[in-house]
């Protein structure tokens, strides 16, 4: 009997992966994602010279005031931002979501002229010339976008462009409900 | 989605990867080849199986400046590897930490060494030993050397 | 009209390939042998409609065919020709349509070179492999249609990924596949046993020149792929523990144990349950690395495009193949007749022994590669198996199996002496300990554990070709039989493949410098100057080449001419590497970013012994080859081709 059992170990094991194979192809698993840390931490420092002229520095402060605060890391060359930037300027006419943007390794006159020609969706923003920033926030591209709650705290991280599903199931509900 | 993801990585990747720079490198020489190993124990995160040094994605770029960085302000290496964690999670370590959820990875190998020669070891001694082989009697040799003989 | 054709071809075959799966495993069952027969005919006709399919695709890539969807995908009609060729496989439905080519060659080969096979394993063989033949054939028709057409036809193809349009890459997936499906056959001769209830010396004397022909083709598939990696990456690497280098190493690991273990069903039918299990393990994990490639469930820099839903395809293809398989062996394997009897220590013990390393290399191979999937879908932790993990888990194992392979053919079948064993090894051991003190001394201490795997390296070599010349001596100068040639062949190559990995990995030498027009650089007393920068026109790419004379002692020793490419149609950049070899180390340079106001970044790496990883991995090859010259004389000997060809032409009932 044991070693009928013995027999049956192979087919066993086959089983075993098999079943993580049709797990991982059914849930729609994205090897390529890499997840993030930050999630349920407190969000990393931001401290960036603003993107526009005469305007202050951008501080930690923005990030808690109480207010839930979606944090967006894009460039003027980077092709997905163009594909979710009618949505972030839907969320803040529309949603009056607070958005803070940070141009990342992108000259800052080639950011400017990218807003002015598609609009400027962010009510703060800064520029990360050296992506100092952008790696104390474990990024790894741009796009990235992280939600951010009143009391600073990561709850949600988008790496690669969001989406309307993403706006809609995730985004809308966490301004609602941290407000 | 996914496919807008994999357009965003070959928009940052620009293969093939050509690694670190001559301007990136530290004047001292031990500081430069710390961090070059420990370059080569970190993974570009944007990148399929990398390490940062093998890698020119702008991102592998900060993190092998920020690594070098770290070593000139007088970290050790497990500090500069901590630094990565806290921003990037375990995914950054090329070898995965020996913690709880990698036991099984680590021992996996080993323990199937184990058990599986444990188990030839005990059916070995459960078998029989063969009895040496009875040596030829003077008869029987002086016949084979007869046989033998051309 | 030529597509069609070759979709049409590839209808036929899968018919074809229906009749051959099923009516001989019938016949064979009822003792028919007009139906066993069938086999050997649609074994024929399957191949020949599968290769006019397959020339029915190469013709669309080499006349630029842009009707066709697959053409337009991966071709370009600047490519040069080679590529528009290899093209045909550096791609997903393309290389699906060189597996399904090379599985039907294989049973064209089973049905014609096992004359001398009893009809009904012959009969189930060729049936096995029409079933697998099924599957390849309904997956290419029902998800992966190479023929499919498109209209209007664009003007012109996206182009071959340019990493792909490589005199090495060329040749890699085809040697890759041949391995690959080779183990098809021996899965399938596994299968035909179990269903027969009889695994004996004969079994094993068919199987091994099969398994050897796969092992053989895999081994130069795996070197050829990464030579490429060595010269294309530009970085000098080798090896880099990358999902789809491991899911081709794990079917060469499973196939190593499989080729000895087979040895000891021939000569002691013993072993005889295992050897049907890694029979079909060797083929199951080549089928497993299809899956990884191809479903999208792992990524890796050699990935195809893909797709969940091919995906899903593959996996129930392989639950259906590997399931089936160990179903059947759980099921019968237990009533095979355990053989003959033996001591631990015996020529049979050091063969299981030699497995059970094999096997857990590959379990650590298998482990370290699915590990994050595991790990992220029970936890959602990400995690990465990188190198540094498998040159701490894979290595170490490496050391016992490396140690008794020198030992093991010193020891006699049934029952042996450990020590007389040693002592007649007493030269390699001095050698390779002189090695190590050596390795250990003359270059860093940093590398201790380098020195300690370079007289292993040395233990390998030595050990093997010692035992060879007393072997001669023993038998009077007279040559030994080609297996035994071909076994000293390999197990030596292993050595030279371990010298070379020992000197390149842990003592090769970079330096990195940014250089202008007339710069010089001092490098392991080569004195490099950078003669001229300049641009080339290539078919299909643009490039800047760089021009370094290398001179010795103000002697001029060579030139090396490392480029970068820039393919237009892709706008992708490729490093060409320049490499210097005198079978000793490689001097290698590759030409960085820059320009003509700072400078370009020109890196040079001194790579020792690099050379040996593949001129070992060839040996090896070879090896395998030589011993299946051997083996050739005897396929089918115990019922000799002339003996077969007379053969009543019905057998009664059984």
């Amino acid at each position: 009997m044991n070693r009928r059992l013995l027999f049956l170990l192979p087919l066993a094991t086959l089983a075993l992966m098999a079943g993580f194979f049709a797990w991982s192809l059914l849930a729609g698993r994205d090897p390529a994602s890499i997840g993030s840390v930050l999630v349920g931490r407190p969000a990393p420092r931001l401290e960036v010279k603003a993107l526009r002229d005469d305007e202050p520095p951008l501080t930690d402060a923005l990030l808690r005031t109480g207010k839930p605060t979606i944090v967006n890391f894009f460039a003027s060359w980077c092709t997905p931002c163009l594909a979710e930037h009618p949505l972030f300027t839907r969320l803040a006419t529309r949603d009056g979501a607070v958005i803070v943007g940070v141009a990342w390794k992108n000259k800052p006159p080639e950011a400017r002229a990218w807003l002015k020609r598609l609009g400027d969706p962010y009510k703060f923003a800064g520029a990360d010339l050296d992506g100092r920033t952008g790696l104390d926030w474990g990024l790894s591209g741009v796009p990235e976008t992280y939600l951010v709650d009143g009391q600073g705290i990561v709850r949600r991280h988008f790496r690669g462009p969001i989406t309307e599903r993403d706006v809609n199931e995730t985004i809308l509900p966490f301004l609602k409900g941290a407000k | 989605m996914r496919t807008v993801a994999v357009l965003l990585a070959t928009l940052l990747l620009a293969w093939p990867a050509l690694a670190v720079e001559p301007s990136e490198m530290l004047q001292d020489p031990s500081l430069e080849s710390r961090a070059r190993d420990i370059g080569r124990s970190l993974r570009c995160v944007v990148c399929q199986n990398q390490s940062i040094d093998d890698s020119n994605a702008e991102v592998a770029r900060d993190m092998r400046r920020a690594v070098r960085e770290r070593l000139t302000a007088g970290d050790d290496d497990q500090k500069v590897f901590a630094y990565m964690v806290a921003r990037y999670g375990d995914y950054v370590l090329l070898k995965p930490p020996f913690k709880a959820g990698t036991w099984a990875l680590w021992l996996g190998g080993p323990l199937v060494l184990i058990v599986a020669g444990g188990l030839l070891l005990m059916a070995a001694r459960r078998r029989k030993p063969i009895p040496p082989p009875v040596p030829l009697s003077d008869e029987e040799q002086r016949r084979l050397d007869a046989l033998l003989k051309p | 009209m030529i597509p069609e054709l070759g979709h049409f071809a590839l209808i036929l075959a899968l018919a074809v390939a229906l009749v051959q799966g099923i009516l001989p495993l019938l016949g064979a069952s009822r003792g028919d042998i007009r139906l066993m027969d069938l086999g050997r005919t649609a074994a024929l006709t399957q191949a020949l409609l599968v290769f006019v399919a397959f020339g029915a695709l190469t013709q669309a890539y080499v006349t630029s065919d842009f009707s066709v969807v697959n053409v337009v995908a991966n071709s370009h009609s600047a490519k040069p020709l080679l590529y528009k060729i290899s093209g045909v496989w550096g791609n997903h439905e393309g290389s699906m349509l060189l597996w399904a080519l090379i599985l039907a060659l294989f049973g064209a080969a089973v049905a014609v070179f096992g004359a001398g096979l009893p009809d009904t394993l012959r009969a189930r063989v060729l049936a096995i492999q029409a079933l697998i033949g099924v599957g390849f054939l309904a997956f290419l028709l029902f998800t992966s249609n190479p023929f499919e057409r498109v209209s209007p036809a664009p003007l012109d193809g996206n182009g071959l990924n340019p990493l792909l349009q490589d005199p090495g890459l060329a040749f890699h997936p085809p040697l890759l596949y041949l391995g690959y499906v080779g183990f098809s056959v021996t899965y399938a001769f596994a299968i035909a046993a179990l269903l027969e209830g009889r695994v004996d010396a004969a079994w094993a004397r068919w199987v091994r020149p099969w398994t050897l022909a796969a092992w053989c083709f895999l081994t130069l598939g795996i070197a050829l792929g990464s030579w490429w990696a060595y010269y294309i990456l530009g970085w000098g690497g080798f090896w880099f523990w990358d999902p789809v280098e491991n899911a081709s190493l794990m079917p060469w690991l499973a196939g190593t144990a499989l080729l000895h273990s087979a040895i000891v069903v021939e000569k002691r039918d013993s072993l005889k349950s295992w050897t049907v299990l890694l029979a079909i393990l060797a083929f199951s994990l080549s089928l497993l690395g299809t899956f990884l490639v191809r479903s999208g469930v792992l990524t890796s820099v050699h990935a195809f495009a893909q797709d969940p839903a091919r995906g899903m395809f593959i996996l129930a293809f392989l639950l259906l193949v590997t399931g089936g398989g160990l179903a059947l062996y759980a099921w019968r394997a237990p009533r095979l007749t355990p053989g003959g009897m033996f001591q631990p220590v015996s020529r049979e013990g050091a063969l299981i022994l030699n497995n059970l390393l094999l096997c857990t290399l590959a379990a650590t191979v298998l482990l370290g590669t699915l590990y994050p999937l595991f790990l992220d879908l029970l936890t959602g932790n990400k995690v990465s198996v990188g190198p540094p993990f498998f040159n701490a888990t894979f290595v170490p194992i490496c050391a016992p199996l490396f140690a008794a392979l020198c030992v093991g053919p010193y020891l006699g079948w049934k029952r042996a002496e450990i020590w007389p064993a040693l002592l007649k090894l007493r030269v390699a051991f001095i050698a390779a300990v002189v090695a190590a003190i050596v390795a250990a001394t003359a270059i860093d201490g940093r590398a201790t554990l380098a020195a300690l795997a370079f007289g292993f390296g040395v233990w390998l070599i030595v050990g093997s070709l010692g035992e060879f010349a007393q072997r001669l001596a023993r038998t009077g100068y007279r040559m030994p039989p080609r297996a035994a040639l071909g076994m000293t062949i390999a197990h030596a190559a292993m050595g030279v493949v371990v010298l070379g990995a020992v000197g390149t990995g842990a003592w090769n030498s970079e330096l990195m410098q940014t250089m202008k027009p007339g710069d010089r650089a001092q490098f392991h007393g080569f004195d490099v100057k950078l003669e001229r920068m300049e641009s080339l026109q290539g078919p299909n790419y643009i490039a800047e080449r760089a021009t370094l004379a290398v001179s010795v002692g103000g002697k001029s020793y060579t030139v090396l001419q490392p480029e970068r490419r820039l393919f237009a149609v892709q706008r992708r950049q490729v490093a060409e590497t320049a490499i210097h070899t005198n079978l000793l180390r490689d001097l290698y340079a590759t030409l960085g970013e820059g320009e003509a106001a700072n400078g370009w970044v020109i890196r040079l790496y001194y790579n020792p012994l690099a050379p040996w990883i593949w001129l070992g991995a060839a040996l090896c090859a070879l090896g395998g080859f030589v011993s299946l010259s051997d083996r050739r004389l005897r396929v089918g000997a115990p019922q000799g081709g002339k003996r077969a060809r007379t053969r009543p032409i019905a057998h009664p009932a059984e």
